[in-house]
């Protein structure tokens, strides 16, 4: 630009393209999101592990290896371990249904698989207890026979299960449907079998979004507080998953010991993200990939 | 649910009839089975177990501070979806990424180190408290617990429409003699306010049932500071199941209710689309 | 003088989108800036708007240099490519957006949107949402919000580039009129040469930056200042070759190159209305077979082969085909009657009168 700008008009110069703010305005909004966002993530984060670590490493490790912590951290994977891998069968045949093929009654069913998330995980937990609890519908057949789903590790499955869900399934089936059918008719028509073209070709296009709802599943699987509390039972070492433990800590005013606990699912979390993040990376790399493979074929010179 | 027309992809009665069977065992029959409890009660008791004195206490409470919650993540979930979106600035992708955060975090973990936070000795209690603001064992403590719950809503409904938002518009605004501030008011937030409601909504209906991370910072006083699924698990504790049962039904009904108007509404947002 | 640049030039980084340009715009005038894409002139455009700013050089409106003018204070309407109507706000609303903000009072301002309204055709359609519109009563719509605070020049941005190729021609005769009428300075973006040279009273061409030529369509048409001109405004016969003897020959044909001395490379072009054919095989000095016929509509395109085997385009009324009995695979006479020796080292060459030849025929590769 020629000449010499007053300090007076800079910040027109600086706003006169019509779309940018004012850099004060500007750096004023910035300061009040990264405020926002630092009283309400990044301290409740640092928090943790500050609080873990306040009586020293050595208590954190005890609090770590202490036995019903040990129980508590085994219990989580169990539970993790029986329920992601049920939702995400679910996830699958469910996106395949509602993806590759037209029904009536579609829009129906995508809405009750979402339903859970609108359920309060304390009225998740309750419907279970009127399932299979002592008052429940089945209670009395289940105690003339000895099994027990309440205040014992089937119970906090089935709760699991519940508030998780939709995860797979909801990840799973806009990407399904976006890379739409004629993959798996090109497959077909080469002669491959249903199986084989589901493995080959179909699970390879969707792999990162099945990821992705694998990963959200397995964080609130592993994290679910609600629900697994009312029907758990609260028995240490027996029944209590790691967020239940970390209550029971912190009730019993032992603090650096909950936060040691709580400061394991915090770095659950944090992979959690991580791994979200790395997958949004991959998946938009792949795409800006296709597209740009797909440019020369449109364009022959 | 009859396939319409012919479809040479195999497994389509496998995958359906298990995810029937599955969504019925796992979802529709427990839901089920919880409605048709509350048919053992009569009316007269129903309306009397749903609008004591107590649970209304705990109504008011859910409900005041999830909107509370809800429309400051409108606000401020707006003004971080604008600064992620627009500007750039160093650490931007970091918080980005961390936006997500308490859909990662259990929130039994959430409600600990909030409270904590907030406490008169925590690292934020310490400068607030001596100015009378009390963040734990509070009804503030249940607002900023359900804030941090639904703070992601708003964010990430709210990043996509504005990252596809034409700034051409913007401009077409600014040739016309616009300044900045009424292009915002006039222009850009009119055509946001749709997804900001839609966010706004999402993080209410989150709040109205979270538990987890309340019950550590709320304090708990029954009339006072007490939510409405603390008191659902306080009634199953005393064996009250009629209690609990009415309060869930209600419950429930209020969640329904609230995702069939955002269904409408994503609905009528869709009308300023081409 | 409406709209002056004085040196301007835009930097993106290190690319230079804009190079040096230097022109300016007469009041009233109705000017093109045309140019393949990337070729600079949609930023042109932008800073003379203020929605971009120029690296260096001035920009004058009516006289007063803009420079430091914000977009908001410059008083110039822009059309946009996909129009950009606020979809929150009816049609009204729309074209009164303007006005509301110059503070004018609501009867005046509910008079400047009715008058546009008729003017533009858009009665009725009032209450309407940009998504209730068709594609050329959006843009009609776009130009009436421009024009609603009087402009001192209306800037459109590829104004045809979004409706279908039906609409496009009604668009451009009714751009034409509107012009006539209202007399406002407009200038407009386009990278189609034929519509540039019917709607505009003068163009000028940009390419990588650069501004290669300004001037009125026939200008432009018949005396490009250079080969890139001459290329992309109307199709040209070229061909390369060298000097010898005082001719450039390619295959039979042989071009006079007085001027040029012996192994000058050079660059001979010519358009294809330049190309003479007949069906009486004495009547031009060359040979060849009419290879192919294309019907554009008045005017037919045809292919000659010579029996050396270069290809001509030429460019013939439906009438005179018809006179002369021409069919595909007939054979004719041929004759180039105007060539331009356009030398071959750089892409602008000195510009060589193209004179008559009644008897000299070039060839070259159609383009």
């Amino acid at each position: 630009m020629a000449g010499y700008v007053s300090k007076k008009n800079q910040s027109t110069i600086q706003s006169r393209r019509g779309t940018e703010e004012s850099p004060r305005a500007k750096w004023l909004l910035i300061g009040v999101c990264g405020v926002f966002l630092a009283v309400f993530l990044l301290l409740p984060l640092a928090n943790v592990f500050a609080q873990a670590l306040v009586k020293g490493l050595d208590v954190y490790w005890a609090a770590l290896r202490e036995a019903d912590s040990v129980a508590a951290i085994k219990l989580t994977l169990l539970i993790a371990g029986i329920c992601v891998p049920l939702n995400t069968l679910f996830g699958v045949c469910a996106a395949w249904a509602v993806a590759k093929f037209e029904f009536r009654g579609k829009s129906l069913l995508i809405t009750l698989i979402d339903l859970p998330f609108s359920v309060s995980p304390v009225v998740a937990g309750l419907i279970y207890v009127l399932m299979f609890g002592l008052q429940g519908y089945l209670g009395p057949w289940l105690d003339a026979h000895d099994i027990k789903i309440i205040f014992a590790v089937p119970g906090i499955a089935l709760a699991t299960l519940f508030v998780t869900f939709p995860f797979v399934a909801r990840e799973l089936i806009p990407v399904m449907q976006a890379t739409g059918r004629e993959q798996e008719e090109a497959a077909l028509t080469l002669g491959a079998s249903g199986w084989t073209t589901f493995w080959h070709v179909t699970l390879p296009s969707v792999k990162w979004g099945l990821l992705y709802g694998v990963i959200l599943c397995n964080a609130r699987a592993m994290g679910e507080f609600g629900a697994v509390s009312v029907v758990s039972g609260h028995i240490a070492g027996v029944t209590n998953t790691m967020p239940l433990h970390v209550e029971k800590l912190y009730n019993e005013y032992q603090g650096a010991a909950a936060f040691a606990v709580a400061s394991l699912l915090a770095l659950l979390a944090l992979v959690t993200l991580g791994l979200k993040t790395l997958l949004e990376w991959k998946q938009a790399r792949e795409h800006a990939l296709a597209q740009r493979g797909a440019a020369p074929e449109t364009n022959p010179s | 649910m009859a396939v319409k027309r012919f479809n040479p992809l195999p497994g389509f009665g496998l995958t359906m009839g298990y995810t029937i069977l599955y969504l019925c065992v796992i979802v529709l029959i427990p839901i089920a089975g919880l409605f048709l409890r509350v048919f053992d009660l009569s009316w007269a008791e129903f309306w009397r177990l749903a609008t004591n004195d107590r649970a209304l206490a705990a109504y008011k409470l859910t409900f005041g501070a999830s909107c509370i919650a809800a429309l400051v993540n409108a606000v401020f979930g707006t003004v971080v979806a604008w600064v992620l979106v627009r500007y750039s600035f160093p650490g931007k992708r970091f918080f980005d990424a961390l936006v997500d955060f308490p859909f990662a975090l259990p929130t039994a973990v959430a409600g600990i180190t909030l409270s904590n936070l907030f406490a008169a000795n925590g690292w934020l209690g310490r400068f607030l408290v001596p100015l009378g603001i009390e963040g734990a064992f509070t009804r503030l403590g249940v607002v900023i617990a359900l804030t941090f719950i639904g703070l992601p809503f708003v964010v990430r409904t709210l990043q996509p429409v504005l990252e596809n938002f034409e700034t051409e518009v913007e401009e077409a605004a600014a040739t016309l003699g616009a300044g900045r501030a009424r292009t915002f008011f006039t222009i850009v937030a009119p055509t946001l306010l749709p997804a900001i409601l839609t966010g706004f909504a999402l993080a209410f209906a989150r709040a109205i049932g979270e538990y987890g991370s309340v019950i550590f910072i709320a304090g708990n006083k029954p009339y006072h500071s007490e939510i409405a699924p603390l008191l659902i698990v306080i009634r199953l504790e005393e064996y009250d199941y009629a209690g609990a049962i009415t309060l869930a039904v209600v419950l429930l009904l209020f969640s329904f209710a609230l995702l069939i108007t955002i269904n409408l509404m994503e609905r009528w947002a869709s009308r300023f689309q081409n | 003088m409406s709209i002056e640049l004085k040196s301007v030039s835009k930097k993106f980084g290190a690319v230079a989108a804009v190079n040096d340009v230097t022109f300016s715009v007469n009041e009233g005038e109705l000017l093109a800036l045309l140019g393949p894409s990337g070729g600079g002139k949609t930023t042109v455009l932008r800073m003379i708007a203020g929605l971009e700013l120029p690296t260096s050089g001035d920009i004058f409106i009516r006289g007063q240099r803009v420079n430091d003018l914000s977009v908001r204070q410059r008083n110039i309407g822009f059309v946009f490519q996909n129009y950009a109507l606020f979809k929150n706000m009816n049609v009204f609303k729309n074209i009164a957006f303007g006005v509301k903000i110059k503070k004018w009072k609501p009867a005046d301002i509910q008079a400047r949107v009715e008058e546009l309204v008729q003017l533009f055709g858009l009665e009725g359609l009032e209450k309407r949402y940009a998504h209730q519109l068709s594609g050329g009563q959006r843009q009609r719509v776009a130009i009436a919000r421009a024009l609603a605070p009087k402009p001192s020049v209306l800037l459109l941005d590829e104004p045809f580039g979004a409706v279908d190729a039906k609409i496009r021609q009604e668009l451009r005769e009714w751009l034409v009129t509107l012009h006539h009428e209202l007399n406002v300075t407009t200038i407009f973006v386009t990278h189609d040469q034929e519509e540039a040279m019917e709607v505009s009273n003068r163009i000028v061409i940009f390419s990588r930056g650069n501004l290669e030529q300004i001037g009125t369509p026939r200008e432009v048409y018949e005396q490009p200042r250079n080969e890139f001109v001459a290329r992309f405004v109307g199709v040209m016969n070229v061909l390369d070759t060298e000097v010898a003897g005082g001719l450039a020959r390619v295959g039979e044909l042989e071009f006079p190159a007085s001027g040029h001395p012996d192994g000058t490379k050079v660059r001979i072009g010519f358009r294809p209305y330049a190309v003479q054919i007949s069906s009486d095989l004495t009547a031009h000095r060359y040979r060849a077979v009419l290879r192919h016929t294309y019907f554009l509509g008045v005017l037919l395109r045809v292919e000659l082969e010579l029996p050396s085997g270069l290809i001509l385009r030429a460019r013939m009324s439906k009438e005179e085909y018809a006179q002369q009995g021409l069919a595909d695979g007939k054979p004719v006479s041929v004759n180039i009657r105007q060539y331009r020796i356009l030398g071959s080292d750089s892409e602008s060459l000195r510009p060589e009168v193209a004179t008559m030849y009644d008897t000299i025929v070039g060839a070259g590769e159609g383009i």
